[in-house]
């Protein structure tokens, strides 16, 4: 049993216009096993704090903690982070030039397990898992992500998810820009990921949609930097119904936080 | 020796099979920096090599010792100098006026083992070389040419490729980190023969090699590769020339190059030619670039001209990529190190030239060579 605990977390970003402060004491423990939604409207931080749990050094974190099991996530470089256990599916996954799929997720696997993997069963578990992903085989030989369409992008993060097996996985808009069978396969694999390890998931999503087929414990509703309300699955249910307005309206006499979600997630 | 132009000299030459050529380094005005084949290239580094005064006496080296390989000086003005090409630069012309006598090198049959020629004592001072690497009919044959040491060199090399040979080149720089080399490398292939010519040049100064390939005889064919790397203050230039001259020909260049640190400078110019005998043509030639840091800059120009209209397929590609802080993120947030991942991305990049090599202790050595390169960079603060 795994905790990974957020405390008090305050992050500012530079902007053209200055110091901005994207996040502004946010409270949230998960647990293995649990699956948390973050909902909020576009400009709410919840990218920022998608991000700032992995360590993109575009975000300054100002105040707050964050702890796994203890320890402090934020001394840990990006990729002491992922190999503790913890795991980012980016909204807008990178392009790796020259960086065969192949060669990436075996690298990977290595740098998280600390040896490499026996090659006969690593060959068997990518192929098994493509194929649950419905990812064409051809996916492997190609460089990362390099001409992937958006769905076969978020399929290849959810591979990455299977094939590395995280303690915690923050999954930031995995549902955006998905169709709707897309949006099944990529839904069944956090599930099984779930299933499999006990994984626990901080599932960020602006629409309800993903939530039919990813089924959270806890939901939590971010405005203006922080969790304005909290509750469970039915919480979701009555955002679908009532949208944000009721939020939003509230967090507007906080104006200089809501940037635009294309600015607080621009980190391409 | 002299080939007259139509065209006087001093007029920008439009297409490459007209630009000038002679052996003699004062047929060309001294080099300003503003020449199509200079453009590119940091002129005061080469003033020395530019001109007449050359040392050109004969130049050290070792060869292996495989059945069917032989070796001799023979006179500039012997018939096997100058069937390959003649020079098109200053440089180039410099070499060949200032060169006493040319190695020749004779491959003769099909050659069970690599041939290694290894230069690693040329010294500091400014100097010519000749060499003649001839390829008798049907033979089938891999020369590894390795470069190390200092130098300051300016050289021509010849390959005749002769009839239904199959002849693989293989040149590897890594020189010290202060020479200077300018080369250019004439190919002659004649009917049915292949030549297969690759480049790796991960240590110098400056380095300039310009292989200059001419498919002479009908159903010839070429293969290109480059690797380079080139880091802080390290300049690499590679001007290639395909010229399609007969029937039923092939070619295919590759160039990949990385770029890391300030002022890490590469330059390709790819000129493929597909002359009016060359029916059935079919070529490609595409450079990419992996620019791995800021402050580096590549350059890459490709050209092609056809004047002929039967052909199979004729193209060229080039695309210059960066290694971004996104890029590092990403492969960060999946466990690796930043180290790791930037031996990933250039290991990945580079290994398709490399490969190409099918020597398997010289690919191993190159692919040590590559990650020495990336950690010196990474130690010397460039970044």
């Amino acid at each position: 049993m795994s905790t990974l605990a957020i405390r008090d977390l305050h992050v500012t970003v530079e902007t053209d216009q200055g110091t901005k402060e994207i996040l502004r004491g946010v409270d949230l423990t998960i647990k293995t096993g649990e699956i948390h939604a973050i909902m909020g409207p576009n400009g709410s931080g919840k990218s920022t704090l998608a991000y700032t749990i992995a360590g993109h050094p575009k975000y300054t974190v100002t105040q707050g903690t964050i702890e796994l099991d203890g320890e402090d996530v934020l001394s840990l470089t990006v990729d002491e982070r992922a190999r503790r256990g913890l795991f980012l599916a980016m909204q807008y996954p990178v392009e790796i030039p020259g960086v065969t799929n192949t060669n990436f997720l075996r690298t990977a696997k290595t740098a998280i397990d600390g040896e490499s993997p026996s090659i006969r069963s690593w060959t068997k578990d990518v192929k098994t898992a493509m194929s649950n992903l419905k990812m064409d085989s051809s996916f492997a030989s190609r460089n990362v992500n390099e001409g992937f369409s958006g769905g076969e992008k978020k399929r290849n993060e959810i591979l990455q998810l299977e094939l590395l097996k995280p303690k915690f996985a923050v999954l930031d808009e995995t549902d955006s820009g998905l169709d709707i069978d897309a949006l099944k396969i990529v839904s069944e694999g956090v599930n099984r990921a779930h299933d499999n390890t006990n994984l626990g998931v901080l599932l960020i999503t602006h629409y309800t949609r993903i939530l039919r087929y990813i089924k959270p414990d806890f939901v939590h509703v971010f405005v203006a930097g922080r969790v304005a309300e909290e509750g469970g699955p039915e919480l979701a249910e009555q955002l679908e119904e009532e949208g944000y307005v009721r939020f939003v309206s509230e967090g507007e006499a906080d104006t200089d936080a809501v940037l635009t979600d294309d600015e607080t997630a621009s980190v391409g | 020796m002299t080939i007259t132009e139509t065209e006087p000299k001093f007029i920008p030459v439009q297409t490459r099979s007209e630009r000038f050529k002679s052996s003699d380094v004062t047929d060309f005005p001294a080099v300003t920096g503003r020449e199509v084949e200079w453009r590119y290239t940091p002129a005061a580094p080469i003033n020395d090599l530019v001109d007449n005064g050359l040392n050109g006496a004969h130049y050290e080296y070792t060869l292996t010792d495989v059945d069917g390989v032989s070796a001799r000086w023979i006179a500039m003005h012997d018939d096997l100098v100058a069937r390959a090409g003649l020079p098109e630069d200053r440089a180039s012309a410099a070499a060949w006026s200032g060169t006493q006598e040319a190695l020749l090198l004779t491959l003769d049959g099909e050659l069970d083992r690599e041939v290694v020629l290894t230069r690693d004592g040329l010294g500091a001072e400014a100097r010519a070389a000749h060499t003649v690497v001839r390829a008798m009919p049907n033979t089938v044959a891999t020369l590894i040419l390795r470069n190390s040491g200092q130098a300051k060199l300016a050289e021509n090399i010849e390959f005749i490729v002769e009839d239904g040979a199959r002849l693989t080149v293989v040149t590897v720089q890594e020189w010290d980190d202060d020479a200077l080399h300018i080369a250019t490398h004439f190919a002659q292939v004649q009917r049915d023969a292949t030549l297969k010519h690759i480049s790796v040049t991960l240590g110098g100064r400056l380095v300039r090699l310009n292989p200059s390939i001419h498919l002479a005889g009908a159903g010839a064919g070429t293969e290109l590769f480059g690797a380079y790397f080139s880091d802080s203050g390290q300049h690499i230039e590679h001007q290639v020339y395909v010229f399609h001259d007969a029937p039923h020909q092939r070619s295919r260049v590759t160039y990949k190059g990385a770029l890391q640190g300030k002022s890490a400078h590469t330059v390709w110019i790819g000129d493929v030619l597909i002359g009016q005998n060359a029916v059935g043509t079919d070529s490609y030639e595409q450079n990419r670039n992996l620019v791995l840091t800021e402050g580096a800059q590549a350059d890459s120009v490709p050209n092609l001209e056809i004047e002929i209209g039967d052909i199979v397929g004729a193209g060229h590609a080039s695309a210059t990529g960066r290694f971004d802080d996104e890029q590092l993120f990403y492969l960060q947030s999946r466990g690796i190190t930043e180290d790791e991942a930037r031996r990933l991305v250039v290991r990945g990049f580079l290994v398709e030239i490399v490969q190409q090599i099918r020597s398997p202790e010289l690919e191993e050595h190159l692919q040590a060579a590559i990650e020495a390169e990336l950690a010196t960079t990474a130690d010397g603060g460039a970044r």
